[in-house]
């Protein structure tokens, strides 16, 4: 059981494989990482043939357990040139753990370079098709001729104009549920999937056998505990359904650390406009849908539908980070925009944090106004989207334009955009964001949780002591869970609540009929890690490289005059273990 | 003396988004909380000028005390 397939684009052929025995334990962002660092030369040019990308989905996935769909999505990264992993909800993760496919491998790049193809996956196996009549297309007209070819239950995972051009912020869609969309976001993979020149990967799961279960009793009685969990947390059972990641614009507002206006102070006039509680009651009032899930399986629904003031739809997966960087970071109060321009986002395929980072960058560089949001949504559709030369520069992200412009206060990492969370006034996410394998990632060690929101204990984000370790916990952690499927918010009742992640661990050894214990699951994040620094200095990078931009370092964020003092000693101390 | 209370999320129903209220001088967190009707276990944090506060701080005035259930995201 369980096979590796892989395509090559080079000579258009394809193969089953088995799965090697170093790789049987591995899901989603632990086998995508493994794979990469195995099989991609460190130094290669990302956008080149010696690029591979890998999809995984985590060892849960098409498992009845609670919130497992997410599909992990890996390469070198174009943006970062580091490795990356991003994961992302939809149906195609569920899709291809029922066809017993534990990774898809794409390598090579098509001889021919102006022919496009598209991908296939079924029981039968992978069909490499010649592909005209979409490209250049926009990802909601694909899903909908995908659909119209192939049928409305057909699985998609499909790159916009942006990947097609090979912008470094492009994404890779994954179609939902609802026949919207979910991005692997970061780092450029819509780009590398562009360089493959490959504009759709169609999946169909017809006949495909239930994931087969070791011990199903074993399983249910865990994946009830579990599921038990994530309802009764406060956080995933309640603010979360109820507001959507958006209701930390008010907390981060409130403790000073939502970085407004090109990261330049910590408190938005507009955040109320923007907050989690005002969408809540304009999408209630509007008839949208308060949450929804991103897969079928997710109980704790951060997701919904968001419409305009004539009840039209306009965007799903609203999320707090796209909300903060297109509203405080960019000065835009105006939350009818912002949901636009997440739409013409998902329908362009570029990452919207990246581009809502870039966005203020480019304003501060006077490209366009801060608060101009008619601007902004010209420019993703008439720039970006069509890939003007001014398109071309917004598209490779913050770090992009900002050396265009000759901007210094660039809030990037590794060239990856900072999101959400100022690194001077919550000091802990700083360390992960210096850190991290990916570039500033938020969730890669999402130290919000400790520093902010009282979740998992609390460490003051206004002081040094404790950051580093509690960055270097929770990003062990992370790159487990990465590796199950999960979504990463079962980690709020799973800081909390003693059950859940013994429940969680439970549940792979039932799928399994193995014995994983809790510091087997600590090795294994840990190995991860390891994995990508590695991958990483043999790409280039030291140390030197896991800092901040100067500016946190030399300007105080208001209100609490806050700064970014780690000595590098100190950040170093985190690859200690 | 003076403080300004902010309520968040579920906080805010029946009750207000902000308002400014009279205390007498020496009130700590824990009696505003008690006393809007909210219980101790419901409160997730407590921010006193942006910065995480105790349940028994004591207020001094002109303070903005925001009161948030326990949220997250991500
Ligand atoms: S909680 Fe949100 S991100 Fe997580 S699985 Fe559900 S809808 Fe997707």
């Amino acid at each position: 059981m369980n096979k590796i397939l892989r395509v090559n684009m080079t000579d258009l052929s394809s193969k089953l494989e088995t799965v090697p025995a170093a790789w049987a334990g591995l899901g989603g962002r632990g086998l995508t990482s493994t794979i990469v660092a195995a099989e991609v030369p460190p130094t290669c040019h990302a956008l080149g043939p010696n690029n591979k990308l890998v999809f995984a989905p985590g060892l849960l996935t098409g498992t009845p357990a609670a919130n497992s769909g997410r599909l992990s999505a890996g390469a070198k990264s174009p943006l970062t040139g580091t490795i990356k992993e991003s994961n992302a909800g939809g149906t195609a993760a569920q899709m291809l753990a029922r066809l017993d496919i534990k990774a898809l491998i794409i390598e090579g790049i098509p001889q021919k370079a102006d022919t496009w193809y598209s991908l296939h996956v079924s029981m039968a196996g992978v069909t490499i098709q010649e592909e005209t009549e979409l490209i250049g297309k926009w990802n909601f007209d694909v899903i909908e001729a995908v659909e119209a070819r192939l049928g409305k239950k057909t699985g998609l995972l499909t790159i916009g104009p942006a990947g097609e051009m090979k912008m470094t912020a492009a994404n890779i869609s994954v179609k939902d549920p609802d026949s919207k969309l979910r991005s692997h976001g970061r780092g450029g993979l819509g780009a590398v999937m562009g360089s493959k020149k490959i504009k759709f990967i169609s999946i169909d799961d017809a006949g495909a056998p239930k994931v087969p279960i070791a011990d199903p009793e074993k399983f249910k009685t865990a994946a009830r505990t579990f599921a038990k969990a994530l309802l009764e947390h406060p956080v995933s059972g309640e603010g979360l359904p109820t507001y959507g990641t958006n209701v930390l614009v008010n907390i981060l507002n409130e403790a000073g650390g939502l970085p407004t206006q090109n990261f330049k102070v910590g408190q938005f006039a507009g955040a109320d406009k923007i907050s989690g509680e005002t969408m809540h009651d304009t999408i209630a009032a509007r008839g949208g849908k308060v949450k929804h899930g991103c897969h079928a399986g997710c109980i704790i629904q951060c997701s919904q539908v968001y419409n305009d003031k004539d009840g039209k739809y306009v965007t799903s997966g609203f999320e707090y980070e796209t909300i903060w960087g297109l509203g405080a970071d960019c000065c835009i109060d105006n939350l009818d925009d912002i949901a636009r321009a997440d739409s013409i986002m998902d329908d362009i395929g570029i990452d919207s944090i990246e581009t809502a980072v870039m966005f203020g960058v480019a304003m501060e560089a006077g490209i366009l106004s801060f608060g101009d949001s008619k601007e902004m949504l010209r420019i993703l559709s008439e720039e970006i989207g069509k890939g003007t030369p001014l398109g071309r520069i917004l598209g490779g992200g913050a770090g992009s334009v900002g050396k265009a412009y000759g901007v210094t206060r660039v809030p990037v990492v590794k060239n990856q955009g900072i999101p959400a969370y100022d690194p001077r006034s919550v000091k802990g996410i700083g360390i992960t964001y210096a850190t991290s394998t990916m570039g500033a990632d938020h969730t890669a060690g999402y130290a919000i949780a400790t520093n902010i929101l009282n979740v998992g204990g609390y460490v003051d984000p206004l002081k040094k002591e404790g950051q580093v370790e509690l960055s270097r916990n929770l990003q062990i952690a992370t790159a487990a869970v990465d590796s199950t499927g999960m979504c990463i918010f079962i980690a709020f009742p799973a800081l909390d609540i003693p059950e859940c992640l013994p429940a969680l661990i439970d549940m792979i050894n039932a799928r399994f009929g193995i014995a994983l214990t809790g510091d087997d699951v600590i090795n294994l994040g840990k190995h991860i890690l390891k994995v990508e620094r590695q991958f990483n200095i043999e790409a280039g990078f030291n140390n030197t490289h896991d800092r901040l931009p100067e500016f946190f370092s030399t300007e105080t964020v208001a209100p609490h005059n806050a700064i970014w003092d780690f000595s590098d000693a100190e950040i170093d101390e985190f690859w200690n273990f | 003396m003076q403080i300004t209370v902010k309520l968040f999320a579920t906080f805010r129903n029946g009750r207000f988004k902000l308002d400014r209220q009279e205390f007498r001088t020496g009130t700590d967190c824990r009696t505003i909380v008690l006393g809007l009707g909210l219980k101790e276990e419901e409160i997730g944090v407590v921010l006193v000028n942006g910065r995480h506060a105790a349940l028994d701080q004591v207020m001094l005035d002109d303070d903005t005390l925001s009161l948030f259930p326990l949220v997250g995201g991500g």
